[in-house]
C-alpha cells in the first residue's frame, strides 16, 4: 500500500466522520503487558483436564494450565519437536516385561492450588479417564483421551516418586500417549466434589499459567505460574488473554485495531494488508498435511497405477500460489526435515507419466467420488483447493464427482469408514502428524481398519504388516527409527494417498511482540513472549 | 380481552409443541454426530456406542424426544453436549447478550423506518419517495455481513474509532450500557443489525400509508375541510395495524439474532451460539434456544395483535 495514499484516505475519512469522531474513544489499552490471542477456536476450549476444540485446545489451553508426565519440545524452530520430560522426569520399559512402563516423577512439583504433586495423583488421573468405577471417572475426559489410552491397562505405584504402566500390548511408541494425558488436580477436584462444572471454572494443574478468570464463550484469562517447576518457562508477560474468534477477517481487524496482539491463522489474502501495517507473520512447516485418504476396497485407487497417476497429475506449486506461499509443496506423508522422512519417491508433476498410467490401469476416464468438507480444523482453503485438484486431475483423464458436505458430516464420514461409505473413493481430511503412531502406524495398520481405528480405507499390506509389528516391539531408538523411516519410505512407494500440501501455520503478531520461537508443532510455548509497553 | 389473551396464550402451546417436534426431527436428519465436538477424529465403533450410552443418545429418537419434553416442563433443558452447562444458563445468557442488541437496533430501525416509509408514503411519485424508496431497497439487500466488514473496515481498522469485535473490554459479564468503553462495542453491530429492518419497515410502511391515502375516507376528511397534518394523523393512525405486524416479525427477527452479524463481531449473542450448536450438533443447545426464540415470536405476535385491536377496535370485535 502507498503510504500517502493511506494518509490521505484515513485524513478524509476522518473529516467525513468527525462528529462521531468526536464522541469515540480508542479502545482500552491495558497497563499490564498482556498477550491477547484470537483463536480460531469457535468457544474456549473445555478446561476440566484434555480439551477439545481439537490441538487448538491443547496449544492454548491444555498445555498452559496443565502438564503430562512427557512434554513436547518447543523451544526451538529449526528441527521438529519431540517429547521431553513432563511431570516425569525419565520412563523406561520393564527389561523382563516390555508392556510395563516404569515413570520417575519429578519432584517438588505443586498443583496451582498448593497441594504437591504424588504418585497417588497420576493413579488418580489414570482412573478418572479410563476406570468408570472411580468416584472420579469423567465421561467427557475419557472420551476426550480416548485415544491415548486405548492401550492403556493398569497402573501401579511403585514407590513415592514412581509409578508404573503396563499396556494391553507391547507398544515402544507408549510415551507419546502420555504426552497427550493431561494432570488434574486431585485436591481441587474432592474439593469441589467431583464437581466438573465447577471445576472447569476454578480449574488448578501444574502448568506455567494459572487460571485467573473466564466468561463463557467470550475470553479465558490466565496468569503467569510464577513457581512454575521449570524456571526457563515462567512467562515474561503478566496475563494472557485467549478469544475464541472464529472468522478469519474478525480476527484480522482485531489485530489491526490493537484490540488482540497475538492471531492465529490470518487468511493468506490478509496477509499483505498485516505486513503492511508492520505487523511480524510467522510461519514455519510443521506436522500437518493435506491428503486425500483412499478406499482400498473398491474403485479405481485400489489399484495402485490408478493412485501414483493421481499424484504425478498434481501440480502442487499452483496450490502454494494459490496460498499465497502459506504452503509447501506435499510429496509424502511426513514434510522434510522429520527424522524419518528418508527418501520417500517424489511424485513430481508430470501428465504424460499420469495419462501412462491411468492407460494401463485401463481406467479411461477414470470416474473417483471425493468426499470433501467446506470448511473445518486444519481444511485451509478447502473449496477453491479442491477444484485444483479436480481440475488437474481430470487434465490426465479423470473424471472426478465431489460429495460436498460439512466438517462434522466429513468427520462421520471418516470415523465409519469405507465399510459404510463404500461408493467413496477417498476424503479430503487433514492430518495431525505428531507422533509415529499417529502419522504412520495407525493408518495402515490392519488392528486400526475402520471403524475400529484410524486405517479408513482398510488398507492392508503383508510388508507393512510386518515392519510395523517390528517398530512396536523395537525399543531402541536408533533401530526403530530406521524403521520407521522404511515404513515412510513404503507408505510413499504405495502411494498410500493423494499428498497435496503441508501448511505453513501462520500466525500474525504485533510489532510489541518479542521473543515467540514458532515450534515445527501443532502446540507452542507461549511463555517466552515480551510486550512493550 | 382477557379471553381473547387467553384463547392466544392457548395456540401458543401446540405451535411450541410443533416447533419442538420440527427441530428435533431435522437436527437429527442432517449428517453428522452431536458428540463430535467431544469424540477424537480416530474414535472407535465401541467407543462412540460407550459414549452415546453414556449421553444417553443410543436410545430411540422418540424416547429421546420425550424424556427432553418432559424435563423441559419441569423447567431442566438439559445439559450443553459441548461444555455441560445447563442449557438454560446458556440460552439466557446469549439471548440476554442479543437483547442489548436488540434494544438499540429496534427503536432504531422502528424511528427511522418508519419516519422515511411515512414520508414517502405521504409524498407518492415525489422526489422524496424516490430518493427514500431507493435508499430502502439498499437496506434491504446489502448483506449484512458485508456491510459488518466494510464498518469494521472504515470505523476500526482505518479510523480506529471504534472496536472492531468483541463485547467490551472485559467480556459480557462486566458489560454496561453507561460506560463508553463498554457501548461503543454496540454501535457497528446495531447499525449493521438494524439495516435490513430499516429498509423493510420503510417498504412496508410506504405501502401502506399511500394506500391509506387512496382510501375514499381521506376524500372525505380532506373535503370536510380538515387541515392536511389532521388529515396524515388520521392516515397514518389506519396504516398503523399493517405496519405493526410488520414490526413484530422484525422484533422476533432481532431477537433471534443475526448468526452472521454476531460471528463478524464476536457478538456472544444467540445468533453466534446457534451456529455454533448447529456446527456441534449440541441439540439440547439447539432444543432448548430454538423453543425459546419459537416462545418470544409467539409472545411478540400477541403483544403485536393487541396492540393492533387497540389501535383499531375492528379487529378485536371481528
Amino acid at each position: 500500500m502507498n503510504p500517502p495514499n493511506r494518509s490521505f484516505r484515513r485524513a478524509a475519512l476522518a473529516c467525513a466522520f468527525a462528529p462521531l469522531l468526536a464522541w469515540s474513544a480508542p479502545p482500552q489499552t491495558h497497563a499490564e503487558s498482556v498477550v491477547t490471542v484470537a483463536m480460531t477456536a469457535g468457544d474456549i476450549p473445555n478446561t476440566t483436564g484434555n480439551p477439545d476444540q481439537g490441538f487448538e485446545g491443547f496449544r492454548f489451553v491444555g498445555y498452559n494450565l496443565y502438564d503430562s508426565l512427557a512434554l513436547w519440545d518447543l523451544s526451538r524452530s529449526d528441527k521438529p519437536s519431540d517429547i521431553k520430560p513432563g511431570l516425569a522426569t525419565s520412563w523406561e520399559v520393564d527389561p523382563n516385561n516390555h508392556r510395563r512402563w516404569i515413570f520417575h516423577l519429578r519432584q517438588g512439583v505443586k498443583w496451582h492450588d498448593g497441594c504437591p504433586f504424588t504418585a497417588e495423583d497420576v493413579l488418580w488421573n489414570l482412573a478418572r479417564v479410563t476406570d468408570q468405577k472411580a468416584p472420579q471417572f469423567y465421561t467427557l475426559q475419557m472420551a476426550l483421551s480416548r485415544s491415548y489410552t486405548t492401550n492403556f491397562e493398569s497402573a501401579e505405584k511403585v514407590d513415592d516418586n514412581t509409578v508404573a504402566i503396563t499396556t494391553k500390548v507391547a507398544e515402544s511408541l507408549f510415551p507419546y500417549s502420555m504426552s497427550y494425558l493431561l494432570m488434574v488436580s486431585r485436591c481441587r477436584a474432592e474439593a469441589l466434589k467431583y464437581d466438573w462444572g465447577a471445576y472447569a471454572e476454578h480449574p488448578s494443574g501444574t502448568g506455567p499459567y494459572k487460571f485467573d478468570r473466564m466468561v463463557a464463550h467470550e475470553r479465558l484469562e490466565l496468569l503467569p505460574n510464577k513457581d512454575y517447576w521449570d524456571p526457563k518457562r515462567v512467562a515474561k508477560h503478566d496475563r494472557l488473554i485467549l478469544l475464541p474468534m472464529p472468522e478469519a477477517a474478525t480476527r484480522t481487524a482485531a489485530l489491526l485495531t490493537g484490540q488482540v496482539n497475538f492471531v492465529e491463522a490470518p487468511s493468506p489474502d490478509a496477509i499483505p494488508r498485516l505486513k503492511s501495517a508492520g505487523m511480524q507473520i510467522v510461519t514455519n512447516q510443521y506436522p500437518h498435511n493435506w491428503p486425500y485418504i483412499l478406499n482400498f476396497v473398491r474403485g479405481p485407487m485400489t489399484d495402485i497405477r490408478v493412485r501414483r497417476a493421481a499424484n504425478y497429475a498434481l501440480n502442487r506449486s499452483e496450490f502454494v500460489e494459490l496460498l499465497g506461499g502459506m504452503a509447501m509443496e506435499e510429496y509424502a506423508t511426513m514434510p522434510p526435515g522429520t527424522p524419518y522422512y528418508g527418501h520417500p519417491v517424489r511424485y513430481e508433476f508430470n501428465q504424460d507419466k499420469a495419462k501412462a498410467l491411468l492407460k494401463e490401469a485401463g481406467c479411461m476416464p477414470c470416474k473417483i467420488v471425493l468426499a470433501i468438507s467446506t470448511s473445518g480444523s486444519g481444511q485451509m482453503q478447502p473449496l477453491p483447493m479442491n477444484e485444483l485438484v479436480k481440475s488437474q486431475l481430470e487434465e490426465v483423464g479423470f473424471q472426478v464427482e465431489f460429495k460436498v458436505m460439512d466438517w462434522n458430516s466429513l468427520i462421520e464420514v471418516g470415523r465409519s469408514g469405507v465399510v459404510k461409505y463404500p461408493e467413496i473413493d477417498g476424503y479430503n481430511g487433514s492430518r495431525a502428524l505428531l507422533d509415529p503412531l499417529s502419522a504412520l502406524i495407525k493408518p495402515v495398520w490392519k488392528l486400526h481398519w475402520s471403524p475400529a481405528g484410524a486405517n479408513w480405507g482398510h488398507f492392508y499390506d503383508p510388508e507393512i504388516e510386518e515392519l510395523v509389528g517390528q517398530i512396536l516391539n523395537d525399543f531402541d531408538a536408533e533401530t526403530r527409527l530406521e524403521k520407521l523411516t522404511k515404513l515412510h519410505e513404503l507408505e510413499n512407494d504405495r502411494a498410500l494417498m493423494i499428498w497435496v500440501v503441508h501448511d505453513l501455520n501462520p500466525r500474525a503478531l504485533s510489532p510489541k511482540l518479542h521473543g515467540f520461537v514458532q515450534a515445527q508443532n501443532w502446540f507452542q510455548d507461549l511463555t517466552p513472549i515480551s510486550v512493550d509497553p | 380481552m382477557l379471553g381473547y389473551i387467553g384463547r392466544r396464550i392457548l395456540f401458543a402451546i401446540p405451535i411450541a409443541f410443533g416447533v419442538s417436534v420440527v427441530c428435533f426431527s431435522l437436527v437429527y436428519l442432517a449428517p453428522g454426530d452431536p458428540l463430535q465436538t467431544i469424540l477424537p477424529s480416530d474414535a472407535t465403533a465401541e467407543m462412540v456406542a460407550q459414549i452415546k450410552q453414556a449421553y444417553g443418545l443410543d436410545r430411540p429418537l422418540p424416547v429421546q424426544f420425550l424424556l427432553w419434553l418432559g424435563h423441559v416442563l419441569t423447567g431442566d433443558f438439559g445439559m450443553s453436549i459441548s461444555t455441560r452447562r445447563p442449557v438454560i444458563l446458556e440460552v439466557t445468557g446469549a439471548l440476554s447478550n442479543t437483547f442489548m442488541l436488540t434494544s438499540f437496533a429496534v427503536p432504531l430501525a422502528f424511528i427511522v423506518g418508519y419516519t422515511m416509509g411515512a414520508i414517502a408514503g405521504c409524498f407518492p411519485g415525489r422526489a422524496i419517495d424516490r430518493v427514500v424508496t431507493g435508499a430502502s431497497v439498499v437496506g434491504v439487500s446489502l448483506p449484512n455481513y458485508w456491510l459488518g466488514i466494510v464498518l469494521v473496515i472504515v470505523f476500526a481498522v482505518e479510523l480506529m474509532a471504534l472496536p472492531a469485535t468483541g463485547m467490551g473490554p472485559k467480556g459480557s459479564a462486566e458489560f454496561s450500557f453507561f460506560r463508553w468503553s463498554d457501548a461503543q462495542y454496540l454501535v457497528q453491530p446495531v447499525v449493521t443489525l438494524s439495516m435490513i429492518p430499516v429498509g423493510i419497515i420503510s417498504r412496508t410502511t410506504r405501502a401502506a400509508v399511500s394506500e391509506v391515502l387512496n382510501q375514499d375516507f381521506v376524500t372525505t376528511l380532506r373535503a370536510k375541510g380538515l387541515g392536511e397534518f389532521a388529515v396524515i394523523r388520521h392516515v397514518l393512525k389506519n396504516s398503523a395495524p399493517q405496519v405493526l405486524a410488520v414490526m413484530g416479525l422484525q422484533f422476533g427477527y432481532l431477537m433471534g439474532g443475526s448468526i452472521l452479524v454476531e460471528t463478524v463481531f464476536t457478538w456472544p449473542g444467540s445468533g453466534f451460539m446457534l451456529s455454533k450448536a448447529i456446527i456441534n450438533r449440541d441439540i439440547p443447545v439447539l432444543q432448548g434456544t430454538i423453543l425459546f426464540l419459537a416462545m418470544i415470536f409467539v409472545a411478540t405476535n400477541l403483544v403485536v395483535d393487541l396492540l393492533q385491536s387497540v389501535i383499531d377496535p375492528r379487529i378485536r370485535r371481528s
